[in-house]
C-alpha cells in the first residue's frame, strides 16, 4: 500500500468520548515509522471514503440510531470489511457493527452486521467507571486500561472476546467478558481515548491495517505509565 | 412574605453566620439548603417582588452573569447575584437573602435546573449561551438538555435573550414567544452536527445564514444583536464594549449581558459603560502570585471552554502550565482531552500538571507539543516560571483551578 488510510466515521455523530483521538494516535503511530498516513474525516452527510482502517466512537442515542442508518444504506463499511480492511469501534460504535441494538425507548435497530454481537437494554444501571482487561492470549497484548460508559448490554455469538474482566463491567452480559473481535473487526467499550492508553492494541490495529509482521518500536514510557496509574486505581 | 419564609431567611443567615465562624467551606450554599429545608417555596418567596434575570449555557454562565449584573446595576439600582458560581437553588436563595432588599436579582442557572428555577422565579428575561459536552461520565446529554429547555421555555412568557449561532440553543428557544437573537458564536460544532430537529445534517457557512439543516431547512435566525470587533451593534444602534476580560468569547458573553440588559430596560450606554468595570470573575484572568511566580489564572472546563481559551493565549508567549483534575466536580472521564486542539500550544514552555498530568502528557505527545510534567500544581509553576523572566499562564479545569486558586 502506498499511503495507510485512517478513517475516522462520522466524527458529527460518533465522537462523544474523544474517540477521535483513536484516528489521531493510529496516524501519528504510523507517521512516526515513515509509514505514510493519512486521516479522513468521514462525515455522515458524505459517501464513506475508501480506507485501510475505520475508526467508529461513542454517540448519544439519536445520532447512534442514525449513523447505523447511514452505514446501512451507504453499504461502504461491508464492503470495506469483506475487502479485508481493519474496523475498530468504540462504545456506540461497537453496538453499531453488531447485529442489532436498542434506542434511549428500548426500540431495536439493526446494526452494520460486521461482527456477530447483539445488543439489547441493560437492566442494572448504567455502566460508567474505570475497567481492566486481561486480552485473549491469542492478540499477544497485555493487560488493557479503558473507561466505560454505556447502558446497553452485548451477547456473542461468533465472535470472540477481547478479553475478560478484571475490573468494572465490560459487555455486561453473562460472563464477565469485554468486547469482541473476528477477523480484522475488533470492538469494545472501553473509551478514553482506548489507544492512548493502550499503545499495544494500537500497534496491533495498524499491524493488521499494513499487513507488516513487525513495527519499530517507539518510545511509550508515557502512556505504559499512564496505563499503569489507570490500572492501579481499580486495584489491578 | 410569610412567616414560614421568614423562618427560612433566618435559618439561611443563621447557616451562613455558623459556617463563616466555623470557617466551614463556603457557607452561602449551606445557608441556602437549609432555608430551603424549612420552605421549600423559599426561592419562589424571594425572587416574588423583584425583577430577575437568569443565565443559563455550558460556557460563560459565571461571567455573563458577573457582566448583566454590572450592567443592570448601572441605573443604580442594587442587585443580588450568587456571583460565587454557586448555580443550583440552594445557591440562588443564599445569593437572594445575601442581596436582601436589591430589587433586581441576577441569577447564574445550571442548565439541568432552569426549569425549575425559571418556575419558581418567575424571571423576565432568560439568558441561554450554548450546549455542548461537558463531564462525560454524567449522562447529561446536550441535545436531552435542550429538548428539555424547550418544553420549559415553551409554557413560559419569559423573554428569551438567545445565541443564534448554536443550532441547539436555537432549538431549545424556538418555541418561545419573546426572543431576542444574539450572534452570541460558536467555538465548538462537534455537538451540533446533527440537526436537533430532525437529525439531518448540519453546515456551517461564514455567509448568511451562518448555519442551516439541508434536510428540514432548520437554520439560523437573524441576529437583532451583532459583533463588529469591539462594538456591539443592536436595535439601537452601536455601542462600544471596553471590556476588562480578555477574549472574543468574553466580547460575546458581553454582547449577550448587553441585549440582557437591554431586553430589561437599561439603556445600552449606561450598560456598556458598567460592564467594562467587570475585571475579576471569580478570579478568572487576573493576574496573581503563586509561591512566587506571577502568573494569570484560567478556568476551562470542557471543550469548548478550552478552545476558546487556547485561542484567547495563541499570542502569547510566556510559559504555560496546564492543569488537569477529575475529581467529582471535574467529571472522572478526561476523554475529552482528546477534543481539544492542544497543538496550538506547540512552541511554548509547557508544563503538565494535576492529579491527572499522565493523561495531559500523552495527549500532548499525540498533539506534538514538548512538555515537562510535575506531579504539584505549585511546583509545576515554579517550573514553568524558572526558565524566562514574566508571568506564567496558567489553564486548569475545574477543582485544579479552584486548588491554584487558593494557593495564590
Ligand atoms: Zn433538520
Amino acid at each position: 500500500m502506498s499511503v495507510l488510510r485512517i478513517a475516522v466515521v462520522y466524527p458529527d455523530l460518533l465522537g462523544t468520548y474523544g474517540d477521535t483521538g483513536n484516528g489521531v494516535i493510529l496516524e501519528r503511530r504510523a507517521a512516526e515509522r515513515g509509514i505514510a498516513a493519512e486521516l479522513l474525516m468521514a462525515r455522515s452527510s458524505e459517501p464513506l471514503p475508501e480506507a485501510d482502517l475505520y475508526c467508529l466512537g461513542g454517540g448519544e442515542d439519536g445520532p447512534q440510531v442514525l449513523a447505523a442508518e447511514r452505514l446501512v444504506a451507504d453499504g461502504g463499511l461491508r464492503r470495506a470489511t469483506e475487502a479485508g480492511a481493519t474496523i475498530f469501534a468504540v462504545c456506540a460504535g461497537f453496538q453499531i457493527i453488531g447485529a442489532s441494538f436498542p434506542d434511549a425507548a428500548g426500540n431495536r435497530h439493526d446494526g452494520v452486521g460486521l461482527i456477530d454481537v447483539t445488543t439489547t437494554k441493560g437492566s442494572g444501571p448504567r455502566c460508567v467507571g474505570e475497567v481492566a482487561v486481561d486480552p485473549d492470549p491469542a492478540l499477544g497484548l497485555s493487560r488493557l486500561s479503558g473507561f466505560e460508559n454505556h447502558g446497553g448490554v452485548s451477547t456473542l455469538g461468533e465472535a470472540a472476546a477481547l478479553g475478560t474482566v478484571v475490573a468494572g463491567v465490560g459487555n455486561g452480559a453473562g460472563p464477565a467478558i469485554e468486547g469482541a473481535y473476528r477477523g480484522h473487526v475488533l470492538g469494545t467499550y472501553l473509551h478514553g481515548p482506548v489507544l492512548a492508553r493502550n499503545p499495544d492494541l494500537a500497534d496491533l490495529l495498524l499491524r493488521w491495517a499494513t499487513g507488516s509482521g513487525e513495527l519499530e518500536v517507539l518510545d511509550d514510557a508515557a502512556a505504559l505509565d499512564l496505563r499503569s496509574e489507570r490500572l492501579a486505581s481499580v486495584g489491578c | 412574605m410569610g412567616v414560614r419564609a421568614m423562618v427560612g431567611v433566618a435559618v439561611v443567615l443563621l447557616v451562613n453566620a455558623a459556617s463563616r465562624l466555623f470557617r466551614r467551606g463556603s457557607g452561602t450554599v449551606a445557608g441556602g439548603r437549609a432555608g430551603l429545608a424549612v420552605d421549600p417555596r423559599l426561592l419562589a418567596k424571594l425572587a416574588q417582588s423583584r425583577h430577575m434575570a437568569l443565565v443559563s449555557g455550558t460556557n460563560g454562565k459565571t461571567t455573563t452573569t458577573a457582566l448583566l449584573s454590572a450592567a443592570l446595576g448601572s441605573t443604580g439600582r442594587r442587585v443580588a447575584s450568587n456571583a460565587t458560581g454557586s448555580n443550583m437553588p440552594a445557591g440562588h436563595v443564599a445569593a437572594l437573602v445575601g442581596g436582601r432588599g436589591a430589587p433586581t436579582g441576577c441569577l447564574e442557572v445550571d442548565e439541568a435546573y432552569l426549569g425549575r428555577v425559571l418556575d419558581d422565579t418567575h424571571a423576565e428575561v432568560v439568558v441561554l449561551l450554548n450546549l455542548s459536552r461537558d463531564q462525560l461520565d454524567r449522562m447529561s446529554e446536550v441535545r436531552m438538555l435542550a429538548e428539555r429547555w424547550r418544553g420549559v421555555l415553551e409554557q413560559s412568557t419569559t423573554t428569551v435573550v438567545a445565541n443564534a449561532d448554536d443550532p441547539l440553543v436555537v432549538h431549545a428557544a424556538s418555541g418561545s414567544t419573546g426572543v431576542v437573537w444574539v450572534a452570541g458564536g460558536l467555538e465548538w460544532r462537534d455537538d451540533a452536527g446533527a440537526c436537533p430537529q430532525c437529525l439531518g445534517p448540519i453546515s456551517f457557512a461564514a455567509q448568511a445564514p451562518g448555519w442551516s439543516c439541508s434536510s428540514c431547512g432548520f437554520a439560523r435566525p437573524t441576529p437583532s444583536w451583532v459583533l463588529d470587533g469591539t462594538t456591539a451593534i443592536g436595535p439601537v444602534g452601536r455601542v462600544e464594549m471596553v471590556l476588562g476580560l480578555p477574549g472574543v468569547f468574553n466580547l460575546r458573553n458581553g454582547l449577550m449581558a448587553l441585549a440582557g440588559a437591554w431586553s430589561m430596560g437599561v439603556p445600552v450606554e449606561e450598560a456598556a459603560a458598567a460592564m467594562s468595570s467587570v475585571i475579576d470573575v471569580a478570579g478568572r484572568f487576573v493576574d496573581r502570585d503563586v509561591a512566587g511566580t506571577p502568573v494569570r489564572l484560567m478556568l476551562a472546563k470542557n471543550p469548548a471552554g478550552w478552545s476558546a481559551l487556547l485561542d484567547t493565549v495563541a499570542d502569547e508567549e510566556a510559559a504555560v502550565v496546564v492543569s488537569i483534575n477529575a475529581r467529582t466536580a471535574d467529571g472522572a472521564d478526561p476523554s475529552w482531552l482528546f477534543d481539544v486542539d492542544f497543538s496550538k500550544l506547540a512552541g511554548r514552555t509547557v508544563v503538565a500538571t494535576g492529579d491527572r498530568w499522565r493523561d495531559l502528557s500523552v495527549r500532548l505527545r499525540y498533539a506534538g507539543v514538548p512538555h515537562e510534567t510535575e506531579a504539584s500544581p505549585t511546583a509545576a509553576v515554579a517550573l514553568a516560571g524558572s526558565g524566562a523572566a514574566g508571568r506564567v499562564d496558567v489553564i486548569g479545569n475545574y477543582t485544579a483551578f479552584r486548588d491554584l486558586l487558593e494557593s495564590s
